[in-house]
């Protein structure tokens, strides 16, 4: 017999008695007035990333070119922030120089601080983890509230990789000091600007 | 929502190492001494453990550090007990019903384009694993954490092969330079201090031997790993979460290394354990928050990928391992042991993990949970384990998937004993103690009789060769009153 067919026949013989049914799940929210924008803040700045102030009045985009203007290589998924390098079809490897990537997330939850990035939004998945550092748009609108309610979201269904990121990359695994920039981006920037 | 302070990334720690010059360093103390098949002996290497005080103190902090930062994070919300039994009821229904999810699972997977493999045992995982290598004339696997590939031995089989395994999570990288296994199953390296880290990279990497700063060390792992990731035309990553509903793959670390090791390779293989399956994605909404803050107090992992076909241009496989899993389903005692999340939750609660270290149990799983999963593989080899247990519960009371855990462990010393082990010493002194637990007069005039005498014990009675529970603690303070004698005295 198959491997398939060896463990699965095991799983018959071996299944406990009775089958209990697959709960319902509330999706546990607190209601329309809790400010999302400033729970995401909060938890996203508490996960270690970092929040843009938009530009002055009239110049919503200011800070965020200045940040691209003064990075090395930048590449962007951002038609407003236009990067110096092409990153669509690029093979991953060589995207290791890239100094900033800028990307637009497709949604975020409150309740953690993360932001959602599909292969879409990212181009070629390795500029997630390969970039030094992330620059993220983000729609105050795409916000949801907790991740009872990120799941209940299309994107899960649809295409070949999502991520939820929450910070930068970061590690403890040596006598529990924090340090960012384990292996991934050494820092995260998100700009709340609407798409 | 409540507002409360909590920490990120793998649960920072304030800084817990005694102030001033850095004393003489102490030698780790190394792990159980294994004999081939037999019996582990966890007290022995636990004796090892606790001699070091530099380690042991450090130890047992940093994992009480978590455990407080996971009470924090989860008394801020009001719905946790209620998440706790959601996550129980999804995996006790999708454990009752494996089979036709693990068929949904495949399908659904292999829609997207994802090679799904089976795997009876772990030399069967690591021959698929082999094949996938050579059919693409690799001679490096990148691979980020997974205790399934430590079940199977899979890095030492492809070493023998000549194939390079590089381990790209900090703490397992540590783990592996230093030629041991993961002690914890969240922190791999919990058990050493950054003194130890400093000679491990300096013999290794070529590192400053005299530099033991966390972030330098970081830093130099992170460019010896680079290189590497950029070259490797495979990359493996466990899982967390199969979801049978949308054929996806969900992966949760810290350091973003699952995602380097799945994204830049042009192959991307998953070792899973078919316990992993899990029916639904908004099922992923109770599992995600609970799994971090268990294991280190945080809401979420810094990353949280969600893998359902190759990558524009890639290729991906997933192994679905049995390994010992479908015969524990059968275990009428034992098989709810399968809903576990590897979160390390009872491990950081545990007061003889703390102090004993993961190492001291001689098997891939430590700590409570390692305690009734290990006997799983090998009755006799792990016959000692289930005592290594004060049996007080806390264990239960953190699981998020709500685990009877130590009502297992005790379970587990009763089939020890009816299988005869362990032998010797431990059990005349079980049998002292069987005999006196069945009895329920005895023991309430055993309990008096102790009361009274206790406080009266030379020490050399209690702490003697013969009496293995009296090392490494003390005389309790006896109460004027059994409970018992209370409750009499009290019931109107």
């Amino acid at each position: 017999m198959s491997a398939r067919a060896d463990i699965l026949a095991a799983i018959r013989s071996n299944r406990p008695p009775g089958a209990t049914d697959l709960p319902d799940i509330p999706v546990f929210t607190a209601g329309a007035d809790t400010d999302l924008v400033a729970e995401f803040s909060r938890r996203l700045i508490q996960m270690g990333g970092k929040l843009m102030q938009s530009g002055p009045e009239g110049h919503p985009w200011q800070s965020a070119r200045n940040m691209v203007a003064e990075a090395g290589v930048v590449c962007s998924m951002v038609p407003e922030l236009p990067g110096n390098r092409t990153l669509v079809d690029a093979v991953p490897a060589s995207l290791q120089d890239i100094d900033l990537a800028v990307l637009r997330a497709c949604f975020a939850v409150a309740e953690t601080g993360s932001i959602a990035l599909r292969a879409t939004d990212l181009g070629v998945n390795a500029v997630g983890y390969l970039a030094q550092r992330l620059l993220i748009l983000l729609d105050p609108a795409d916000i949801v509230e907790n991740l009872h309610r990120a799941y209940e979201r299309p994107e899960f269904h649809e295409g070949h990789y999502i991520v939820l990121q929450t910070g930068p990359s970061a590690t403890a695994d040596i006598e529990g000091v924090l340090i960012h920039g384990a292996q991934g981006v050494r820092a995260l920037t998100v700009l709340l600007q609407a798409g | 929502m409540k507002r409360v302070h909590v920490d990120h990334a793998e649960g920072r720690s304030k800084s817990l190492a005694p102030d001033g010059p850095a004393p003489e360093r102490e030698a780790q103390p190394r792990g159980a001494r294994i004999r081939g098949n037999r019996p582990v002996d966890h007290a022995e290497a636990a004796e090892r453990f606790l001699a070091a005080s530099d380690h042991v103190s450090f130890h047992d902090k940093r994992l009480w550090d978590l455990r407080e930062k996971r009470d924090r994070e989860s008394h801020g919300i009001a719905e946790w007990e209620e998440l706790r039994g959601l996550a129980s009821g999804i995996k006790e229904h999708a454990l009752t019903r494996l089979d036709d999810y693990l068929e949904l699972f495949e399908k659904n997977a292999a829609a997207n384009g994802i090679v799904v493999h089976w795997a009876r045992d772990g030399a069967e995982h690591n021959r698929i694993i082999t094949d996938i290598l050579r059919a693409h004339q690799a001679t490096l696997l990148v691979k980020s954490k997974s205790m399934l590939t430590e079940e199977c031995g899979l890095r030492p089989h492809l070493e023998e092969l000549g194939i390079a395994v590089i381990e790209t999570d900090l703490g397992e990288r540590i783990q592996q330079l230093d030629n041991e296994d993961p002690s914890h199953v969240v922190v791999p390296a919990v058990h050493k201090l950054r003194s130890d880290v400093a000679e491990v990279f300096a013999r290794t990497l070529g590192t400053d031997p005299d530099n033991d700063d966390p972030a330098y060390l970081t830093e130099q792992q992170r460019r010896s790993n680079r290189p590497l990731i950029l070259d490797a035309k495979v990359g493996l990553t466990g899982a967390n979460f199969l979801v049978a509903e949308t054929g996806a793959i969900v992966v949760c670390t810290n350091e973003g290394n699952a995602d380097l090791c799945a994204s830049v390779p042009s192959v991307h293989i998953v070792s899973a354990g078919i316990e992993k399956i899990i029916p639904r994605a908004e099922d992923l909404g109770v599992f995600v928050r609970l799994l971090s803050r268990s294991a280190l107090g945080s809401p979420i992992t810094q990353y949280t990928s969600h893998f359902r076909g190759p990558r524009a241009g890639g290729e991906m496989h997933v192994v679905l391992v049995d390994n010992g899993r479908t015969a524990r389903l059968g275990m009428a005692e034992f098989w709810t042991s399968l809903k576990c999340i590897r979160c390390g939750a009872c491990m950081n609660t545990c007061p003889v993990y703390r102090r004993s270290g993961g190492l001291s149990y001689g098997a891939t799983y430590a700590g409570p949970i390692g305690l009734i999963i290990d006997p799983t593989y090998n009755r006799h080899k792990y016959s000692l384990l289930p005592f290594a247990s004060t049996l007080n519960g806390s264990c239960t009371a953190v699981c998020p998937v709500k685990i009877n855990i130590h009502e297992q462990i005790l379970s587990w010393r009763r089939v020890m004993a009816e299988n005869h082990e362990p032998k010797l010493r431990k059990r005349l002194s079980m049998q002292g103690a069987a005999a006196l637990l069945s009895r329920p007069a005895a023991y309430r005039a055993a309990v008096d009789a102790g009361n009274a005498v206790l406080p009266h014990i030379p020490r050399f009675v209690l702490y003697n060769p013969v009496n293995a529970w009296g090392k490494g603690r003390d005389v309790p303070v006896v109460p004027g009153q059994s409970f018992h004698a209370w409750y009499k005295a009290n019931r109107k």
